[in-house]
């Protein structure tokens, strides 16, 4: 149990829960610049994208025409800084009409495989992700 | 290992009420807290998906008194906790999740 | 306990700073440490000490900066967040070549490393927001 870690010991399991769409607001672009921070603290670290939060990994995004900086390839990165499981919830993407063939690619090269480059999607039903949710340490919802 | 989760949205405009219960396991906290202690008023829709989750439901008092929604209104099965009932069940549960 | 807390909110438009400051005054009585309360999003305009609120109000601002001082409280102002909107301190300011800085007293600047290393430590992370 984490009640009894020394600080700074032990790995926790952190969650980064995107429940918001982008652009609209800015915190699907600050939930990230965390996880990009946070990737430097060897954490065990998913992010989870449920509600609106799935429409921030739809492929083809071109905000030209607002004035906002595009920030969807940032995602793609996630896999060099060893974030590798980004939970997207089933559910979430069938009510909003989307599959997953709506989704960017993102993948990452596994070490303990060869380097192979392997999906970091992972493609959940909402009771699935329950039971991810219910072994977290830290939980921050954005 | 179980979760405190904190709601802040009126469940007549926003849908965190409903996927909070959704995502909340039976061993979980559900708090309402500012603009979400409206889902606490019974007869309504939100007050059916509380009847219908796992998860204990709890209610800010300090808030529901805040915007004239007296106790007696309360859904069955809902408690009505002050502040130090708040970080009391923040203490219980072994992480908070709020619904932003 | 160890309890960090998270404040995502300005002061004023939406309750997220003052229902943090209850949970946070709450938690100390309780016997509690709070280890940090971490300013981010719109939540760094807490830490402005140029709001005049009516005299009627209350001012959020200095409720949490003397919170600060009576608990020594370490409240951290994202260092991001803050640029984009105007919070800056004086080595801050400097160093954008600003004509002033406007942090409050208890208030510091620092990196988001900060949130996540209160992640760490802390038993509870709690945050509010909107």
């Amino acid at each position: 149990m984490s009640e009894d870690m020394e600080d700074g010991g032990d790995i926790k399991k952190f969650m980064y829960m995107n429940r918001k769409a982008p652009y609209g607001t800015i915190y699907a672009l600050e939930a990230l610049e965390v996880v990009l921070i946070g990737a430097a603290f060897d954490q065990d670290v998913s992010l989870a994208f449920v509600d609106d939060g799935v429409f921030q990994l739809t492929k083809g995004q071109d905000t030209a025409g607002i004035g906002i900086k595009n920030f969807s390839p940032a995602f793609k990165a996630l896999g060099d800084y060893d974030v590798t499981k980004l939970y997207v919830e089933k559910e979430s993407l069938e009510e909003r009409g989307l599959t997953a063939d709506d989704l960017m690619d993102l993948v990452y090269e596994d070490e303990d495989d060869d380097w192979a480059e392997k999906p970091s999607i992972r493609l959940v039903s909402r009771d699935e992700l329950k039971t991810v949710l219910a072994e977290q340490d830290v939980i921050m919802s954005f | 290992m179980s979760i405190l989760h904190t709601v802040n949205k009126s469940p007549f405009q926003k849908n965190d009420l409903t996927s909070c219960l959704a995502h909340a396991n039976d061993d979980d906290a559900v708090l309402m807290i500012e603009d979400g202690v409206y889902g606490a008023i019974k007869g309504t829709q939100a007050a059916s998906q509380i009847a219908a989750a796992g998860a204990t439901v709890f209610v800010l008092g300090v808030d529901l008194a805040a915007r004239g929604i007296s106790e007696d209104k309360v859904a069955d099965g809902v408690s009505v906790v002050g502040y130090d009932g708040f970080v009391k069940l923040a203490a219980e549960h072994h992480a908070v999740n709020s619904w932003l | 306990m160890k309890f960090g807390v998270v404040v995502n909110e300005g002061p004023y438009t939406h309750q997220a700073s003052d229902s943090a400051y209850q949970f946070t005054k709450e938690a100390i009585a309780q016997g509690h440490e709070i280890i940090r309360v971490f300013f981010y999003h719109d939540g760094v305009n807490n830490g402005t000490r140029l709001t005049v609120p009516p005299g009627d109000d209350r001012h959020i601002q200095n409720n949490w900066s003397e919170l600060a001082k009576e608990h020594n409280l370490d409240m951290v102002v994202c260092i991001a967040a803050a640029q984009r909107r105007g919070i800056l301190d004086e080595n801050e300011a400097k160093r954008q070549g600003k004509d002033a800085d406007n942090i409050a007293e208890g208030f510091r600047i620092s990196g988001l490393g900060q949130l996540i290393e209160a992640g760490i430590q802390a038993d509870r992370l709690v945050t509010f927001g909107d």
